[in-house]
Order: structure tokens, then C-alpha cells, then sequence
């Protein structure tokens, strides 16, 4: 529980002065996202850390950037609540701060939103060393632009986030899931099925040729699902949904690069021979394996969106999805908007920035 | 304001626009005269008003893209306008630019019911999308009480929110993608059909910004499968103070209600007298809470809502079918109507608060309401702390209006100091520019500058809304002390 604030615009604006780059590090638990760089020093957002203000009915928390999910997780869970958006840890220490950078969230984001989406608003330091405060800590603020979600997915390159403020929900009384055996095309047809039905449904992936559905709710709505849908219940189903979450099964594991596919829930499965595990009710699409960037990214089209190199690979070139001219003229200008000088997280998320 | 050499320079701009558009537009995009002009002058919040030079109502994309370059190489300010129904005069046009309706473009491109989306123009109205998704079963989520009239394209560049918001989201919430035209012609594609695309979230930069960053030409929203049952209690109590606790005491059993509304006394008697809901019109403060989801969850949480409303001491009333909760809603959706008719002019604010603050904020106004010697009602989102205070005034009146304005910013001032916002869903346009420097400090508007400048380097989208000019800026001289633009003229009427 402290506050760093001082000190992080202190080496800011020193580093500004004298022209050196600086490198964000919150917990260090999603250092392998974005491009391999190695420039600059460190700019340690991890010893700024703690909740600043809680208030369960209001169902919002404030924390400092650098406080552990697990200590959020903690406080929310001793009152029943819970993050919606069910961030990874990927093995420890992630910050409430970097989940925002790195626009993580678990297998409930497309029923229960983002990281993006509970963000209420935040306080950030821009490439100026000016501390500034976005958005607010009520559920709705239309008063400016929204430059607290505007971080979600940027890396850290526009602004070093000091302080989030989030909705947060009760925890669902009951959640339950059922398996069914099945290829994935039927998978992915069935998934988007029970989408458009009005029933509790929480998390859906399919692999290996079984397809897992996970209810959360109101007890009965639950129990009176599962008995429509039918399929095996499984015991202990929160640590694979866990497991899922911080890439933790033997399909992460291999020694082999990770591609991140985000396209239309309904697109047709393709290369079938290859390794895949399909999440978010088909919308997310997990493929690891060798792959040439150039074809993934005409498939990746093909299915109606975008794939990025999300772990291993070659991390020198471009892992993140390539800009038509006009938008990466606007990310060039919006960047330089931020942080004018450049300091923060250079060539991290694209190389050209 | 304006010099007769300003009006001759401006007369011959019109002319050479005129000409130039015709080049591409059929003549009856083009609008050049004052009368036809003259739907054109207000949104919703018709206080403020303006003519422009011309009004363009464009076909197709193309079309947009050429009226953007060539404003934007003759410099002339371009105003984006959906249905006009705003309440912040945020469509109100600029008297030197062309006011760019996107009134043509009403056509659902696409409904895919298995990937739950729909593809639409940006003029198509918000009900609309949810009466084409019926038929599969499923509808749109933002539901803003104007939803017979605004446009999608609005709602994106308000980030609009309507009673269901605190379970179904905003307008941001439920977008995949969206493409806009920047002030260059160009055509940008942000998002996808995927969730949560690589890269600074753009999507989210673009929703609420109000036609200062770019005209939106297509939208793609999500949607939400129809609940199998959705069941409403109204509660009437004696206090507001009881009434506020009970809002947070649904909320603390774990239960998000798909809406949950509050109304002061004023509201409810001049809704009753609007609508005949049945509302009990000796109540201090009337909830309505919706429960939506499964035959059995909403059996489940509609019977602990009523329970414990009755054991705060609220007489309650639990729909029995989908007519009375129409019922029981339509008072509150004609809220602002019926307010019409106990005053010649209201106007509507709309700050948010944390609910906890709710009574105290209540207090406070109607002191504020004996020191300007106005009437206020209020009608208020309460699941998600959006308040909107409705001051009555008789614009006939001299000083009246001015007094509710005043009146207005101090709500919107206490909004602020109990750790709310100056506007939770209608934006800040012209109207809440003064109060934007209450809400933030120098350092983060001149962020905001920057970021515009990222768009709109020249400033010709929309000018004089949604950011003020900081005062070391040299355009400050331009402007009166307050910091506010020049109006040409302010008039009242019933919204
Ligand atoms: C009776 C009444 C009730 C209302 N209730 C609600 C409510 O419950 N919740 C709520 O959120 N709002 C409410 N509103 C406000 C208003 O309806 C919303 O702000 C709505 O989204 C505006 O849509 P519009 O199409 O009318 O936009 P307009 O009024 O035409 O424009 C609004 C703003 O958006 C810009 N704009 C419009 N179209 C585009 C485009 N294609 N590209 C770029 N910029 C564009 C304009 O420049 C302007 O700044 C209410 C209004 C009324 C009159």
C-alpha cells in the first residue's frame, strides 16, 4: 500500500528531459506480450500499489496501478463480488494496471464484458509528466473523450496508468458446467445457438473434440439450463476454467509460437489439422503452431477480423495486426498527442511507434 | 455579432459551396434557403439555435467523403446531425459551415441473427434495430427514452444509454465496429467482428465524442437475446431517503436489476396526471425495478425484491403481465412530456452521482430550488446513479431561463463535488461547455486538444462544442468572459 506517485513523474520528467526511453513494468506477468524490445529502463508501476476506496453498493473499487489482482480479487470476494471480466494471472503478480495496458480478460468477456468495458475512469501520467484524471467513479460519464479506455490494448504506449477505477458485480450464487462431446464446426454452431438464447450461459470453448459450457447465475435459472441442454457435469470445473484463463493447459504449453485469433464468433473452422482451441463462444480462436503471418492475417480477414502473435515466435517483426495507412497515420498522431517525445514503451506495440 | 463585410464574404462562400456540391449532389440534397433550413437550426435542447450556411443531406458514402474534402480545403466548419434529438446542442449548426445531415443513410444493411449483430447506417433509428431483431428473437440493448426517433449514428457519437444500462451496458458496450470519415475524406474502419481488437481502443474513443473526431458512416452493433421473462415491481415510499437505501439494498443482494428507476413527487404526479399508470400520488419517492432473465430466475429475484421493499415499509405493485408493465413503465418513459404540461418550459439536466449521495444531493436542490425560486422534478436512473433533475421555467418570463440555467450549473457543480460527473448520457455540446471546467483541470483539456488536433488539426468538425478553449489560447479573446462561444441568439420553448 503505497503511493509512488511522485517518484514515477519525477523519473518521467527526467527522462524526458534527457531524452531516454522508459520501459512500463507492473507485475511482469505479461512480459511476453507485444514486441520483444529492450530499450530503455524500467518504470516500476508495481510499488505503486493499493486499493484507494471500495464501496460495495456503489459496486465500484479504485486501485492503484500496481496493486495485484489478487489482493482486488481478495477484498471483492470477501463482500461477494467479483471482476466480471475474469482477468488471467499468467502465473502470478499481474497488476490491475497492466490488465487495462494489455486489455486481458477471461473466458466470461463475451456475456459479462471486458476490462474495457468496467472501466469507470483513470488517473495517468502523459509523456508531458503531467498527472491527469479521466473519467470518474460513477457508472456513467460522457464528458470528455473516453482517454480511460483508450488505454485498453495500447501497451503502455501513451501514458503510464496510475490509478483505475472499475465497476464490479456480484458473484453469480451458482455456476455449473456441462460437456459434450463434438468436432469443432458443430462446436461452433452449437456455441453460437446457445448465444442467442436467453439463458445463463458464462463461458464457452471448445477443444479436442469436446465442447464446455459453463452456466452462472440464479440457482434455478442454472439447474433448469443445464437439464434443457443436457451433457456430462463436471466436477471441479472452476480450476479448468482457471486453467483456461492463465494458459495453463497442455495445449498452451508447447514450445511452439501462439496465435491469437479475435474474428466472427460464426466463422467457419478452417485448417482443421491444426491445433486449435476455440473460446469466447467461437469469437476468440487459440492456434499454436508455425504459421506464415501473411496467410494467418488473409484468414484471419477471411473470418471477419484480425490475429496477432500473442506468446513466442519471432517477437523482432510486427506481432500485432497491420493498419490500413489512414489509421496507422492516426496512431502515429494520437501517440504523439500522448506522449510527444516518445518515451514510453518504444516499438512495443508496433514497430514503427 | 457578424459585419456586413462578414455576411457579403459569407454570402459568397455559400454560393461557391452551393455550386461546387451540386457537381456531385442531386439538387435535393442541397438546402440553401432559410425556411427549409429551419428544421435544421436546433437539436433537442432548441434554447440554442443557429443557421448555417448550407445543409447537405449526402446519399452515400462517397458523397460524405467528397463534402468533407472540399470543406476541408476551403476551411468551412462541417456539423454532423443524426435525428437532432440531442439535448446538449450538439447538432447545432455553425453560422459560417455546412451542416452535414445523415438523415439519407436509414437503411439496416444486415441482420445475422446466429452471429447476433446488426450492420447499419448511421441514420437508422435506435428502435428500429431492435424491431428488425424481434423476429430472431433477439434486440438491441441501449434503449435511450428518444429511441422512437434518434439514430444510431447519435447514439454512438453521444455513447447514449437508456433505463436498461446498468446490466446491458451503453451504447460503447455493445459495438463491434464502426466506419468514419475523418475531416480529410478518408475512410477509416475501427473494430471488427471480433471483440477486443489489438491496439489502442479507438472504438471507445469514438463513441461519446460528439462529431468532433469524425462522421460516422456505418455502425455495427451487437445483440442481446430477448430475456424469456421480464417482470416489474413499482414501490412507493415515504421517503426519498428509504427509497435511495432500497436501491442500494437490491444491489447488495447480489441482484442487477435489467432497470431500476426513481421518481420524486413532482415526477409522479405529473406523470399520473400524464398517463393514468396507476401511481400513487401521495408518494415522496415511487422505485420501479425490472427483473429480467429465465421463467425461473425472475420468479427467483422478483420475489426477494418485493420482500424487501415491503419490509422498508413501500407499498408495492408487481405486474402481472407484459400490459401492465408497459404500463407501469410508460409513466416513467413520458416523464419529460408530462412535465411539459405542468410547465411552458423545463430544462433537463443530467449529472451522476454515487448513489449514495442521492439524498443528500435531493436536499440540496430543493434549497436551490427556493433560492431561484423555480420548480424542480426529478426523474432519475438510480441503478446507475444518472440524475435528471427537470427545472420548470416560463421562457415568457424575463430572466426565467437564465435563472435555470444558473440553476442547472450549480446541480451540475454539486454533481461534481460529491464525486459525480457534469453529464451521464446527454453529453456536453454547447451547452455544458462551461461546466467541463468544473469536471476536469487545465492539463487534461488541453489533453483533449491534443487528441482533437490528432483528428481535426485545422478544428473544422464541429467547432465551439464538447471541449472549451482554455484561457491562455489566443481564440479566448474571441469569446465572452465565461469562457462560453457567442451565441447568435437564445430562445426558449418546450422541449
Ligand atoms: C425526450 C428525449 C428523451 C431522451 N432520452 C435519452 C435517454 O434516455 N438516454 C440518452 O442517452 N439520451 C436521451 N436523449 C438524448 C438524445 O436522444 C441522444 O443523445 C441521441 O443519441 C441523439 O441522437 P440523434 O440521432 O438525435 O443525434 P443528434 O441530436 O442529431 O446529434 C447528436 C450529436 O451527435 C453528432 N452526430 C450525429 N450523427 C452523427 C454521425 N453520423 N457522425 C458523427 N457525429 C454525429 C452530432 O454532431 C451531435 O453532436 C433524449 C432526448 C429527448 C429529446
Amino acid at each position: 500500500m503505497t503511493d509512488a506517485t511522485q517518484a514515477l513523474i519525477e523519473q518521467i520528467t527526467s527522462a524526458r528531459a534527457e531524452q531516454r526511453q522508459l520501459r512500463i513494468v507492473g507485475g511482469n506477468s505479461k512480459a511476453f506480450i507485444g514486441r520483444a524490445t529492450t530499450e530503455g529502463e524500467p518504470l516500476e508501476v508495481g510499488r505503486h500499489s493499493g486499493i484507494v476506496s471500495y464501496q460495495p453498493v456503489e459496486l465500484v473499487l479504485t486501485a492503484r496501478a500496481g496493486t495485484p489482482l489478487a489482493e482486488i480479487e481478495a477484498a471483492l470476494a470477501e463482500q461477494g463480488q467479483m471482476l466480471a471480466f475474469e482477468p488471467p494471472h499468467f502465473g502470478g503478480g499481474a497488476t490491475i494496471g497492466g490488465t487495462l495496458a494489455c486489455n486481458q480478460s477471461g473466458p466470461a468477456r463475451p456475456w459479462s464484458g471486458s476490462v474495457r468495458d468496467m472501466v469507470l475512469g483513470l488517473r495517468l501520467i502523459n509523456g508531458r509528466g503531467e498527472h491527469l484524471r479521466f473519467g470518474g467513479q460513477v457508472i456513467k460519464n460522457v464528458a470528455g473523450y473516453d482517454v480511460s479506455r483508450l488505454q485498453a490494448g495500447a501497451l503502455g504506449t501513451l501514458g503510464v496508468i496510475t490509478e483505475v477505477s472499475l465497476k464490479v458485480m456480484p458473484t453469480p450464487a451458482v455456476t455449473l458446467t456441462l460437456v459434450q462431446e463434438m468436432p469443432a464446426d458443430q462446436a461452433i454452431a452449437q456455441m453460437n445457438r446457445y448465444s442467442g438464447l436467453p439463458k445463463p450461459l458464462n463461458g464457452a470453448f471448445w477443444h479436442d473434440g469436446k465442447l464446455y459450457l459453463r452456466l452462472a447465475g440464479a440457482e434455478s435459472a442454472v439447474n433448469g439450463t443445464a437439464q434443457q441442454w443436457g451433457g456430462e457435469r463436471l466436477n471441479d470445473a472452476d480450476t479448468l476454467w482457471q486453467q483456461l484463463n492463465n494458459h495453463q493447459l497442455d495445449f498452451f504449453n508447447a514450445d511452439r509460437p501462439l496465435w491469437r485469433f479475435s474474428v466472427n464468433s460464426t466463422a467457419p473452422h478452417w485448417q482443421s489439422e491444426q491445433n486449435w482451441l476455440l473460446d469466447w463462444g467461437g469469437s476468440q480462436r487459440w492456434l499454436s503452431g508455425e504459421g506464415d503471418p501473411a496467410v494467418l492475417a488473409e484468414q484471419a480477414n477471411a473470418a471477419g477480423g484480425q490475429v496477432s502473435l500473442f506468446r513466442g515466435g519471432d517477437r523482432q517483426g510486427e506481432v500485432s495486426p497491420a493498419l490500413a495507412p489512414p489509421l496507422q497515420k492516426l496512431h502515429q498522431r494520437l501517440k504523439d498527442a500522448m506522449d510527444p517525445d516518445g518515451i514510453f514503451n518504444k516499438g512495443r506495440l508496433y514497430g514503427w511507434m | 455579432m457578424t459585419t456586413a463585410t462578414a455576411d457579403s464574404s459569407n454570402a459568397d462562400i455559400k454560393s461557391v459551396l452551393a455550386a461546387e456540391f451540386a457537381r456531385f449532389l442531386p439538387p435535393d440534397s442541397i438546402i440553401a434557403d432559410e425556411e427549409t433550413q429551419k428544421p435544421y437550426e436546433c437539436d433537442g435542447l432548441s434554447m440554442y439555435c443557429e443557421m448555417p450556411l448550407l445543409v447537405v443531406l449526402p446519399e452515400t458514402v462517397a458523397q460524405v467523403q467528397q463534402v468533407l474534402r472540399l470543406c476541408h480545403q476551403r476551411g468551412v466548419p462541417v456539423v454532423a446531425r443524426g435525428a437532432g434529438t440531442g439535448l446538449c446542442a450538439g447538432a447545432m449548426p455553425h453560422s459560417d459551415g455546412v451542416l452535414l445531415s445523415l438523415a439519407k443513410f436509414n437503411r439496416i444493411l444486415d441482420i445475422d441473427p446466429l452471429a447476433r449483430t446488426a450492420r447499419l447506417q448511421p441514420g437508422v433509428r435506435n428502435l428500429a434495430i431492435s424491431e428488425a431483431a424481434w423476429p430472431h428473437g433477439l434486440y438491441y440493448g441501449p434503449d435511450p427514452s428518444s429511441q422512437i426517433a434518434c439514430s444510431i449514428g447519435g447514439n454512438v457519437a453521444e455513447n447514449s444509454g437508456g433505463v436498461h444500462c446498468l446490466k446491458y451496458g451503453l451504447t460503447v458496450h455493445n459495438l463491434l465496429q464502426v466506419e468514419m470519415i475523418t475531416v480529410e475524406g478518408e475512410r477509416l474502419v475501427i473494430g471488427s467482428a471480433g471483440l477486443d481488437s489489438g491496439g489502442p481502443d479507438l472504438l471507445a474513443l469514438i463513441t461519446g465524442s460528439e462529431g468532433l473526431l469524425g462522421v460516422i458512416t456505418e455502425v455495427t452493433v451487437k445483440l442481446l437475446p430477448m430475456p424469456e421473462k421480464a417482470q416489474v415491481v413499482m414501490a412507493a415510499f415515504d421517503s426519498v431517503q428509504t427509497a435511495g437505501e432500497a436501491v442500494s439494498a437490491v444491489i447488495s443482494r447480489g441482484i442487477i436489476p435489467a432497470g431500476l428507476e426513481m421518481m420524486d413527487e413532482h415526477a409522479i404526479v405529473a406523470a399520473e396526471a400524464f398517463v393514468h399508470a396507476g401511481y400513487p400520488t401521495d408518494a415522496e419517492a415511487l422505485l420501479l425495478c425490472e427483473v429480467d432473465g429465465t421463467r425461473e430466475e425472475v420468479e427467483e429475484h422478483i420475489q426477494q425484491v418485493a420482500g424487501l421493499f415491503e419490509s422498508m415499509g413501500a407499498s408495492i405493485r408487481v405486474s402481472r403481465d407484459d400490459a401492465e408493465r408497459a404500463l407501469l413503465w410508460k409513466g416513467r418513459k413520458s416523464a419529460f412530456p408530462a412535465v411539459g404540461r405542468i410547465s411552458p418550459d423545463y430544462y433537463c439536466m443530467d449529472g451522476t452521482i454515487p448513489r449514495g449521495k442521492l439524498a443528500h444531493v435531493l436536499m440540496a436542490m430543493q434549497d436551490m430550488s427556493a433560492h431561484y425560486g423555480l420548480r424542480v422534478a426529478n426523474v432519475f436512473h438510480a441503478g446507475d446513479g444518472n440524475l435528471h433533475p427537470l427545472i420548470l421555467f416560463d421562457a415568457n418570463m424575463p430572466g426565467e431561463f437564465e435563472r435555470a440555467e444558473a440553476f442547472g450549473g450549480k446541480i451540475l457543480e454539486l454533481c461534481v463535488a460529491v464525486g459525480g460527473c457534469i453529464t451521464g448520457e446527454h453529453g456536453v455540446g454547447v451547452e455544458k461547455i462551461r461546466q467541463m471546467a468544473i469536471q476536469f483541470g487545465d492539463a487534461e483539456i488541453a489533453q483533449f486538444h491534443a487528441i482533437k488536433a490528432a483528428f481535426d488539426p485545422v478544428g473544422t468538425l464541429n467547432p465551439g462544442k464538447g471541449i472549451p478553449v482554455l484561457k491562455n489560447c489566443q481564440e479566448y479573446r474571441a469569446l465572452k468572459p465565461d469562457g462560453m462561444q457567442p451565441l447568435s441568439h437564445v430562445h426558449g420553448s418546450t422541449l
